[in-house]
């Protein structure tokens, strides 16, 4: 008998080969470094004689520059070196000014045909380029309460409207208790608030004196909640992310209260953290007056001057919420301030407190959410113990000299960083709850370098021993095994590129992990071809037979270590999602390219002619 | 080829396995594994210095800046040093270490910081554990419907065999417990898995056409088949694995330590333990009868 493969087999095989090669083909190809320029104004045009003033200016401060290219309003300047982004984009900001947008990013080099057919090369994970990952908690806890004060503010007002008297109001929980006089006027305002607020409970409990009301928060409230609390720090912790000007940042939910942020690439950890992390927020709030009822007094010091406090109204014009637009900029005598932009709801409510109050002071309140972790003996077990609290301070107290509209600005601030700041947390939002941080990796870019280079160095010689070991036992047919495997390492390659996996440590690590294994359906096969010579079967029986035979166990071996690497894939995060994919993977290429091309290799080869002996 | 008899000393062999099983479970019971940041919570701060620091020198400075419990070691080279902290509640931990550390003479620079939250910590050993549990159950259903329930439960007690050794090493050594070894030890029961499915692969086969009912013999002739395969590929993946180990760096030194032992163990006792088994539980050819059929109908085939 003769070992022959129909003519589509053939094609099919060449096909799928074809299609790796190209997919692979970018990864020979890495991005270059660049600073990406775009004019935010309308007004900010870019133009060719510009852009060749910034190289210029770049290549005086020794920075090497690949390439520069202007597209309409934006530009992309390609670097020789990743550590000099940094630099670079200073250097730019500085001669810009705040008409650019000016960001980081990884430009793409693969040639324009590639690009074509959608080719793109792997992403390189935080372990091999450096970067940040940070894990974040929502602080549901804080988000509960914070959207109770809200609510029992806007209760207050009603009672207010409709004079009814109530006593104290207290927050406890998930509930807010109102203090009446009386049963009559706790009824009442029972029947006012009851359609108002649906989703709380009401109940009144007995209490020594007066009457009192509660309003507990359903759970499904509080589901809302959290669903709408995420969602919204997602939303903003986006903005964020694009306004420090990262390349290919991932913002991504994960669970029921956490969010993943990863920044690859970002060398100034702290200030990456300043901005993702921040709570800050404004509140406009008028100054109490002398006859103002004591439970509608909040005294709040002074943010820049510890020893100064004023007494505020506790019911809030306005907060940050409402603002649009923000800027930073600097008045005549050179102190920073912020200009804002409020949105058409934010600018009548400020319109109409300020029309009424002409002549009164208005306060620019500062308000950071944050919380402090303590360690604390529970039980004889260290337990650890998250408080929320709140901080605000006063920016400014300044007279209401007219009615104020939706535009208008705020000094006060200590310097023109924290105005910018301010300005950059105003735009991108506030957050809807606290967040802190729960898991945090920093990766220096100098350990991912090396690591690309130890984890390129290791595959090479693992493969190389491999190809010679393999050439050792085999013969003739080791060439056919390493040819497999060689092209099993491109299709690997070509796969984890298509799919948009992350090359991480791990990730190459189950690359050689795969190598080795790969070969074992070779080896499956070969030492069944030579167990059947031994049996004085005919060659081209032999073969045919070995293939046949080995086929069964190979299947199962792989589907079980396939089961392994999926189950890897559902319970890991980060670094072992990536070796799980990388496995898995490899266990389909090795599977395709052992046992189909090594096959339609021998067919080629040697399948048609009758030998009597074969090199094995 | 010459003929080894493996089923005739599996007395020494079980002996010995259960020796060292029961040594890796006592590591693991009276020691413990020294699990790592991952599973603990806490910070860890990677930096480089120019020349080697003095480590004592250093752990009184991070100390006298009010770090309590601080762990210092070098990491690979003399003047890298990995730098642990129990929890703490500062968020720029990091660059506050080097800021301590930095002085005019020796310049340090930052070379990876990493703080995993306590609750994180918890919530990943539960579901690590878990997940090492429904990768063993989820591999026994599928032996168990393409071979037959003895198979399984040989191959289950094959691969805690195997499990258990490299956990009960590490506890041993005190080698650092982390997230790429745990995908080491999955990795292992993949691998381990795979060597037991050849060598059962065969001993079904081998049940299926011979004429006896001597179970050693036809174990021992299945064993032999298969063991220059074995040897074959346990060979390139362990010279895979020592290129791994040598030339990888350290962040993976511990994920080829995993594996290097998880593959001795793996191709020992798929020899020993899992075929061996097989005649503790009895099995016998009429066990795999009813699925005699879709055999013989692919030997006709050109």
């Amino acid at each position: 008998m003769l070992n022959r493969y129909p003519l589509w087999k053939y094609l099919l095989i060449l096909v799928v080969l074809l299609v790796g090669l190209i997919y692979a083909l970018p990864n020979l190809y890495p991005a270059d470094p660049a600073v990406q320029i775009s004019s935010t104004a309308s007004g900010a045009a870019l133009d060719q004689e510009r852009l060749d003033r910034l190289t210029q200016a770049l290549e005086d401060k020794d920075i090497a520059i690949k390439q520069s290219e202007l597209d309409g309003n934006s530009a992309l300047i390609r670097l020789e070196r990743a550590g000099q982004q940094v630099a670079a984009r200073e250097i730019i900001d500085e001669r810009l000014g705040d008409a650019y947008t000016v960001a980081l990013n990884l430009a793409d080099a693969t040639p324009g045909w590639l690009q074509a057919l959608s080719a793109t090369p792997m992403k390189l994970g935080l372990d091999l380029q450096g970067g940040v990952h940070f894990l974040l908690e929502v602080d549901m806890d804080a988000a509960v309460e914070q959207r109770l004060e809200a609510n029992a503010s806007a209760v207050r007002d009603l009672l207010r409207d409709e004079r009814i008297r109530y006593r104290d109001t207290s927050i406890d929980g998930r509930a807010i208790t109102f203090q009446f006089a009386n049963a009559d006027d706790r009824d009442a305002a029972r029947g006012l608030i009851t359609d108002q607020f649906p989703d709380f409970e009401y109940s009144t409990p007995d209490t020594e004196r007066g009457a009192s009301l509660t309003m507990t928060f359903t759970d499904q409230a509080v589901q809302d909640l959290q669903d709408y609390a995420v969602n919204q720090n997602l939303t903003t912790i986006r903005n964020r992310v694009n306004e420090l000007g990262v390349s290919e940042p991932l913002v991504q939910r994960q669970g029921p209260s956490r969010i993943v942020v990863e920044l690859p690439g970002v060398q100034d950890t702290a200030a990456a953290k300043r901005i993702v992390g921040a709570t800050a927020n404004l509140e406009f709030r008028l100054e109490a007056r002398p006859d103002t009822p004591e439970r509608e007094i909040e005294t709040l010091p002074f943010r820049n001057d510890e020893g100064r406090s004023a007494d505020l109204m506790r019911d809030i014009i306005v907060t940050g919420d409402h603002v649009s637009s923000a800027s930073r900029s600097f008045d005549e005598n050179n102190r920073p301030q912020v200009n804002i932009n409020l949105d058409g709801a934010g600018g009548s409510m400020m319109s109409r407190a300020t029309r009424a109050n002409i002549g009164r002071n208005m306060a620019v309140v500062f308000i950071e959410h944050k919380t402090r972790t303590r360690t604390v003996m529970e039980d004889g077990e260290e337990v650890e113990k998250r408080e929320a609290y709140t901080e605000r301070g006063i920016i400014s107290l300044a007279t209401i000299q007219s009615t104020l509209g939706n535009r208008f600005r705020i000094t006060g601030l200590e310097s023109a960083s924290e105005a910018g700041d301010l300005a950059l947390l105003l735009r991108s939002g506030s957050l809807a709850a606290p967040i802190y941080f729960a898991q945090e990796r920093t990766i220096g870019p100098s350990l991912g370098a090396q690591n690309i280079a130890q984890g390129i160095m290791s595959v090479e010689v693992g493969l190389l021993l491999v190809v010679l070991f393999m050439l050792a036992r085999y013969k003739a047919f080791g060439v056919v095994a390493n040819v497999s495997l060689g092209l099993n390492l491109v299709l690997l390659v070509a796969a984890m590129s298509l799919l948009g996996a992350t090359l991480t440590l791990p990730g190459i690590a189950g690359i050689v992990l795969t190598l080795g294994m790969a070969v074992d359906a070779n080896v499956l096969i070969f030492e069944r071809i030579r167990e059947e010579l031994r049996a004085k079967m005919p060659v081209q029986q032999a073969i045919h037979t070995g293939f046949e035979r080995a086929f069964t166990s190979i299947v199962d071996a792989n589907i079980t270590t396939l089961l392994v690497a999926v189950i890897l894939f559902s319970i890991g995060t980060g670094p072992v999602k990536g070796f799980a994919v990388t496995l898995s993977l490899g266990i389909l290429t090795s599977m395709f390219t052992a046992i189909m091309v090594s096959r339609a290799m021998i067919n080629l080869t040697i399948g048609g002619r009758p030998l009597k002996k074969i090199w094995i | 080829m010459r003929q080894l008899d493996f089923m005739g000393k599996r007395r020494i062999t079980f002996i010995a396995s259960v020796l060292i099983t029961v040594i890796a479970v006592g590591a693991l019971a009276f020691k413990g594994l020294n699990l790592g940041l991952d599973f603990t919570g806490g910070t860890l701060v990677e930096v480089r210095y120019q020349q080697a620091p003095e480590l004592d020198e250093l752990r009184g400075q991070l100390e006298n800046a009010g770090f309590e419990d601080v762990q210092v070691q070098t990491f690979g080279a003399t003047n890298d040093i990995l730098v642990r902290l129990q929890q703490t509640f500062d968020n720029e931990v990091g660059q506050q270490v080097v800021d301590i550390l930095n002085t005019d003479t020796n310049s340090v620079q930052l070379v990876r910081a990493e703080f995993v939250g306590a609750q994180v910590g918890d919530q990943l050993r539960d579901q690590s554990g878990l997940g090492m549990l429904l990768a063993l159950a989820v591999v026994m259903v599928y032996v168990a419907f393409r071979f037959q329930y003895k198979f399984a439960f040989g191959a289950l007690i094959a691969l805690g065999h195997d499990v258990v050794i490299v956990l009960g090493i590490f506890a041993l050594l005190g080698l650092d417990f982390d997230l790429t070894v745990l995908a080491a030890v999955l990795a292992v029961i993949g691998y381990s898995l795979n060597d037991t499915i050849i060598v059962y692969d065969r001993i079904r086969e081998n049940i299926r056409r011979s004429q006896t009912d001597d179970m050693p013999q036809i174990f021992n002739d299945a064993i032999n088949q298969t063991l220059a395969r074995t040897m074959a590929t346990s060979g390139t993946t362990l010279l895979v694995l020592l290129a791994l180990f040598f030339l990888g760096g350290d962040m993976i030194h511990n994920f080829s330590i995993a594996l290097i032992l998880g593959i001795v163990a793996g191709t020992f006792s798929s020899v020993y333990v899992s075929a061996a088994l097989l005649l503790v539980v009895k099995l016998e050819r009429k066990d795999l009868i009813p699925a005699q059929k879709e055999d013989d109908e692919e030997e006709e085939l050109p």
